[in-house]
Formats: structure tokens, sequence, C-alpha cells
């Protein structure tokens, strides 16, 4: 089987943040700053990608910008070619680094938010005085003539404010939004009783969704992720394991997706150790579950197999303790009915709040 | 581009989309955010015109001379390409 190359990598540079977003999707156990690779590792990792065919690389984290060689490592990349894109909160992205950053070849900008509402977003990120950063970081990517999306976590908490969101998010001159239901790995999972929407706040978000981006068609590009827990179908999760993407940790761990850490008797290749070409090509974590050879029924036989891939492998273990089922999101799922019990659990409203020292 | 596509907009990437070649896959490829793109041959002869210099007219009368077409037949195609990519972000003018 001749495996293409991957398209993409996601670079978690760092679990850093000064944000505390309940929902993150990175692990419950984060790696402090002495267990991060260093300069030298990142620039070799990247022109490896570059040799391998990457496409796009997404600086992310934690919070790219509290790496003090975030301008040396997009540079590097740009110089490989390589589409250079920042996944931040906008803390720390004032004028200054925004203009040293384009200057060093950065692509674009993606900027998350937490609310239209500035009190809601700085209750999410756990960061008072957040939003006006955040606007700040807009306004300072627009005058580095950067290109800007602009990013909305959706939770219960702010299904209502969607179309505040787009408002906001076209009033701050992005070319891009994102209004992204929150995926649940990681932090998110274990606060996924206080994050979920029910239905009716879910059908709210897309409607809003709907009529704006018949507004704006165009004019702003509208990328619209649905929480699974509302489909009936499973989402090729990273477009197939081992098909498209290559998430590296801040410690250096390669990973087919960012939540594939929480999958037991899994063995993950370092990039210290291995090359980019050889964890993509032999290394056993990512030909675990790649193409169709590891399916069982009903995936095995399904017409939608190499649309779907199966689902998510970190949610098929989440919600049935089993990393081989089919995703439970799947209407053809034997366990599909858990997904309807998930949706009817009662709400609560503790958070809890992302933190370094993870809280078990 | 607040307004509809003639054949006097002038069309070109917007800040954060590129074309280039791909030599791994051998093939020229739009790069957008979060996005790839791939075009068709007919698609990369078009965007292989757009230099945030020509306009829509001048575009379809060189690809119709190159491919010996009357431009009546290239500039509905032109238009409906240029007009998709743009719903994608990928053009604007």
């Amino acid at each position: 089987m001749v495996i293409a190359p991957p398209m993409a990598i996601v670079a978690e540079l760092t679990h850093r943040c000064p944000l505390q977003c309940p929902y993150c999707a990175n692990p419950l156990t984060l790696t402090r700053a002495a267990g991060e690779l260093d300069t030298e590792t990142w620039c070799a990792v990247l022109a490896q990608a570059a040799a391998l065919g990457v496409l796009h690389i997404h600086f992310s984290g934690g919070e790219p910008l509290a790496r003090r060689d975030i301008t040396t490592l997009v540079a590097h990349a740009a110089a490989l070619e390589l589409y250079t894109n920042l996944i931040t909160s906008g803390i720390g992205l004032d004028e200054a680094r925004a203009a040293e950053l384009a200057a060093a070849g950065l692509d674009h900008v993606q900027l998350s938010f937490q609310d239209s509402d500035p009190a809601e977003n700085d209750r999410m990120a756990g960061y008072p005085g957040s939003f006006a950063k955040k606007l700040t970081a807009a306004a300072a990517t627009l005058r580095a003539n950067l290109p800007l999306t602009a990013n909305f976590v959706v939770t219960r908490a702010n299904t209502s404010r969607v179309a505040d969101m787009i408002a906001l998010g076209v009033s701050l001159g992005a070319t891009r939004i994102e209004i992204a239901h929150v995926q649940y790995h990681g932090w998110a999972l274990e606060n996924r009783a206080s994050l979920l929407p029910d239905q009716a706040g879910f059908d709210a978000a897309t409607a809003a969704v709907t009529t704006a981006r018949e507004t704006l068609s165009g004019r702003v590009v509208i990328d619209y992720v649905v929480p699974d827990y509302f489909a009936s179908q499973p989402k090729a999760c990273m477009g197939g394991w081992g098909r498209r993407l290559i998430t590296i940790t801040p410690a250096g761990l390669a990973l087919p997706c960012h939540a594939a850490e929480s999958l037991p008797g899994m063995v993950f290749p370092s990039v210290r150790e291995t090359t980019l070409a050889d964890i993509w090509t032999a290394s056993p974590a990512f030909n675990r579950f790649r193409g169709t050879g590891w399916m069982a029924a009903p995936c095995r036989t399904c017409p939608e197999r190499e649309t779907d891939w199966g689902g998510c492998r970190c949610q098929a273990m989440a919600l049935l303790g089993d990393a081989t089922a089919t995703d439970p999101v799947c209407a053809l799922s034997p366990h599909h009915a858990i997904m309807a019990q998930l949706r009817e659990t009662p709400a609560t409203d503790a958070l809890h709040y992302r933190r370094m020292t993870a809280k078990k | 581009m607040t307004t509809a596509l003639t054949d006097t907009s002038v069309p070109r990437f917007p800040r954060g989309v590129r074309l280039r070649l791909d030599d791994i896959r051998e093939a020229w490829i739009v790069l957008a955010p979060e996005r790839v793109f791939v075009p068709d041959e007919h698609a990369l002869a078009v965007l292989n015109l757009v230099d945030g210099a020509r306009d829509v007219g001048a575009i379809i009368a060189t690809l119709a001379e190159t491919f010996a077409t009357p431009a009546a037949i290239v500039g509905p195609d032109v238009h409906d390409m240029l007009a998709g990519l743009a719903n994608r972000g990928a053009i604007t003018w």
C-alpha cells in the first residue's frame, strides 16, 4: 500500500497558556516548559515535514506566543514554503508582535473567542480582561496586513449568541469565521455536563449559521464545526487516522490526532528519536487504525467505510471503553443509543478550569 | 469584493491565499486557511492569469485565443469558476 504524504502538521509548541478554558482539548496531564522541544529540534522537524509533502503548519498550543522563539519558527517554516497559521488566544499579540510575525512570513492568524459577550468571554476563559486583549489582537493583525479568522467556541452557555459572534467577527475584519462547537476530548470531556448544549440550543446555533451564510455569501467564509453528539454519521476524525495530519505535542510525541494519548496501550513515536517520514509510514501507532483492515462489523462491510473511516477512535474509547469499536455517533453502531442518553443528561454548572497541575 | 463579478472586475488572490507548485505531489495547488484546492487544468489555466492586474475580460480573451475557442463559450465558464472560488474564499476582486 502506498501511503499518501500528510497534508498538515499541528505543532503544539507549548501547553503554557494564560487562559484556563474548561473546554481545552489538551490532555489533563500537561507538559511543563522544561519538557518542551527546543528551537533546533522544531526547525529540524519543520524541514522534515516540508520534505515529506506537508503543506500547512498550524502553530498551536497552549498559547504559541508563549514561546519566545515563535518568530524564528515562523520564519523557518515560511522559508520552507509551508503555509503558516498561528492559532492564538490573542494574549500577547500587540502591534509590534504582529508586525514582526508578518515580516517573518506568517500567512494567517486564527484568533479564538470564548463568547461575543465580554463578561461571558472572560468567565469562560478564566481570565479577566481577556476579551479586550482579543480586540487589540484583532486590530493588530489587520494593521499588519495579515488575514484573520475569528474562531468562536460554542457551549450551552452561548448558543443563543451565534448571530452576535458572527457580527463581531465581521466587524473585526475577519474574512473567515469559525463557529466551533466544543469537541469533547481532554478537559472538555471532563466538563461535558456543563458545556454540551441541549437540542434546542444546538438547533438555534445551526439556524444562526445558516442565515449568516446566506447574508455573507462571497464576503466571509463561515465554517461550522458541529458536536458529534448531535450527528447520526460520524466524522472522519482528522480526515482519517494517519491519512492527512500529524499532531506534535510540546514534548515531541507524534500523534495521529491531538487526543490520541487517551487511547490505552499505544506507544507514540517521538520526533526526538525518529524522523517524520519513518513515523508517518512505518510506526505501529500511525498504522494501528490506518485504512480499513482494523475494522470490525458494522464498519468492515459498510459502503461509507472509506468516507468516515470508522469515525473517531478516541470517542469510541471515551464512550464505550473500546478504541476498536464503531464510533457510537454512527446510527449503525449497536451502542448509538448512548448518544441520546448523554444529550439528555441533566446539565450542571460546575466548571473545572484548565490548570497546569492536573486535578487528578 | 462587494459587487457581482463582471468583465471589468480584476480578480486577485486575497491575503492568506497562494498558488504554488507542490513538488511532492507534482501538482499546482491553492493554499488557503484550513483549505487546499487542487485546480483541474481548466481552473489552473484561469488561475495562472490571475495577477491582480488583468480584468476578467482580458482573462477570457487570452483563454479564447490560447484554446482557439470563442469568448462567448469560454466566458460563462470563467465567470462560474471565479464565482465558485470566491464563495470558498480563494479569490476576491
